[in-house]
């Protein structure tokens, strides 16, 4: 055991990954409790593959990913949620067709220019050696803003994803903090991404947040425990990718599996 | 100077008009009422008094108080099922608005004395969701309560609801209106009870059929019509 630790951390790229994945997974977690709570998970899906579209164009012009991905993501953010606020119905299907397009785009984009399969795979599927060391720095600070910004504004999300008629009426700009919410979930979506994969990051969103509201009945316990819990199945997971030749994301997303199921079990029982 | 003014006030919703031409004044201290029957655009109005749905014309103003003054308690809230939210969560964003990035001590005192207030301290930690439509009203009135000082604006939930508990209900805003010296503006689905209650009667079909005091309002068809004919004024 100690000794697998101290193996883990002898690599800079363990270490570089093991401190990003730990902010990211907390930002994910909290941000995620509002995003599944206002029915945005789908927006987190869409914003995963416009990263991924952005993500391939920046590597083809050998540009900073990251500095290239934020923004466009960003913008996709706005746009996304204005798609699903305004047309409640057709709001999916809009962003099915966005996130289609950008990942298609962005594969498109990687076979011409790499023209290796293997560079797809490990942007699909995440890997623990994504994180450059000029990467680490920026993702490092992006995350612990949103953390941050989080708490700063934590009385403000659980009002406006609680009961956003009420907050209007008592002269809250609603609007903003949705879109506080949605940029913020942008910005945890492409620092996360390389590691844990375009396909799998928004899982990293959805799951902490169900897994605790099997158990938790309060808004503040949820989003406590998302946070732990999040930490715990990628720290569990990335070691068993470290162990075992497997890829980071999968392995976190069978982790937060196993956590859902025990807690689905546990909630069961408590009733 | 009235609280609340509103001067021919129109509201659509996606161009189809709701609210038609609406004008009238609640003054500080009043207990006003609204009145009418189901879809005649009663919460509508109060949406556009609060200024959650555009006016498509007209004004509301609001003189001596603020935005973030008024305590509402809507007639549904949009809250999905399954919503973590303990009771004292619900309470204290009252004071989303009034506080930042914290709530503060004289915040929590408040709320406590509305809690007591209500009698819903033995279900301040439970979950909002599972509580029953009674006690979720009474959640929401102290979130109200919490919000305001002076006006509160209320939209009576019309299900869920049993008769003692209605009843209860409008005891307490009375109490509210007497003791705190509240200003209530309130939509409600029991004439009667209205009619007991306050002190003016807006009665609404899509624009203003009635708006009075109270005791011309008894004297009215419209009255007489709701109390399906047969109450004596
Ligand atoms: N969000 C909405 N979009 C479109 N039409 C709406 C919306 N909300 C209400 N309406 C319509 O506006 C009209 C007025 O509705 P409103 O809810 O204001 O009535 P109400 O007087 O409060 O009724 P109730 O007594 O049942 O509460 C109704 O015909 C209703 O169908
Ligand atoms: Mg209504």
């Amino acid at each position: 055991m100690l000794e697998t630790v101290s193996s883990m951390f002898s690599y800079d790229f363990m270490v570089r990954a093991i401190v990003v994945g730990i902010l990211v997974s907390l930002c994910a977690a909290l941000l995620g409790v509002s995003l599944v709570l206002k029915r945005y998970s789908m927006i987190g899906d869409g914003l995963s593959h416009v990263g991924f579209g952005a993500l391939s164009i920046a590597l083809a012009m050998n540009v900073a990913p990251l500095v290239v991905s934020i923004p466009v993501v960003v913008i996709a953010a706005f746009l996304l949620l204005r798609i699903s606020e305004n047309s409640k119905i057709k709001g999916d299907s809009a962003i099915a067709i966005i996130s289609s397009s950008a990942l298609a785009i962005g594969i498109i984009v990687t076979s011409l220019t790499t023209g290796m399969n293997l560079d797809i795979n490990s942007y699909m599927f995440g890997s623990i050696l994504a994180i450059s060391e000029s990467d680490v720095w920026l993702s490092v600070i992006l995350t612990v803003i949103v953390l941050v910004l989080f708490v700063l504004f934590y009385n403000k999300i659980f009002a406006v994803t609680f009961d956003e008629n009420f907050a209007k009426a008592v002269g809250t700009k609603t609007n903003i903090y949705n879109m506080l919410i949605a940029v913020l979930a942008a910005i945890t979506i492409v620092v996360g991404m390389r590691m844990m994969g375009a396909l799998l990051i928004s899982s990293l969103i959805i799951f902490p947040s169900l897994t605790s509201m099997r158990v938790f009945k309060s808004f503040r316990s949820v989003v406590i425990s998302s946070a732990i819990i999040s930490v715990v199945c990628f720290i569990i997971g990335i070691t068993v990718s470290f162990l075992y030749p497997v890829p980071a994301g999968p392995s976190i997303v069978i982790t937060n599996l196993i956590a859902f199921l025990i807690f689905w079990l546990v909630g069961k029982i408590k009733r | 100077m009235p609280l609340i003014k509103c001067e021919n006030l129109h509201l659509h919703y996606d161009k189809t008009p709701v609210v038609h031409n609406v004008s009238f004044e609640v003054e500080e201290g009043d207990f006003v009422s609204i009145v009418g029957e189901n879809g005649t655009g009663k919460s509508t109005l109060v949406k556009g008094i609060l200024g959650l749905i555009k006016n498509a014309d007209g004004k509301v103003i609001f003189d001596g108080i603020s935005k973030n003054e008024i305590g509402y308690l809507p007639q549904q809230t949009s809250v999905q099922k399954d919503f973590p939210a303990s009771v004292y969560e619900v309470v204290m964003s009252a004071f989303q608005n009034k506080s930042f990035p914290f709530y503060k001590k004289s915040q929590k005192q408040l709320a406590d004395e509305n809690i007591k207030l209500l009698g819903i301290e033995n279900i301040r930690k439970k979950s909002y969701m599972d509580l029953s439509g009674g006690q979720q009203q009474r959640v929401l009135l102290a979130r109200a309560l919490c919000a305001t000082k002076k006006l509160l604006i209320l939209d009576e939930p019309i299900t869920g609801l049993d008769p003692v508990v209605t009843a209860e209900f409008y005891e307490l805003i009375s109490e509210l209106h007497k003791e705190k010296g509240l200003t209530i503006l309130m939509v409600s689905h029991d004439v009667k009870r209205a009619v007991e209650s306050s002190d003016k009667i807006l009665h609404m079909d899509k624009k203003v059929l009635f708006f009075g005091k109270t005791e011309d309002y008894i004297k009215t068809e419209y009255f007489n019509k709701m109390t399906g004919g047969n109450e004596n004024a």
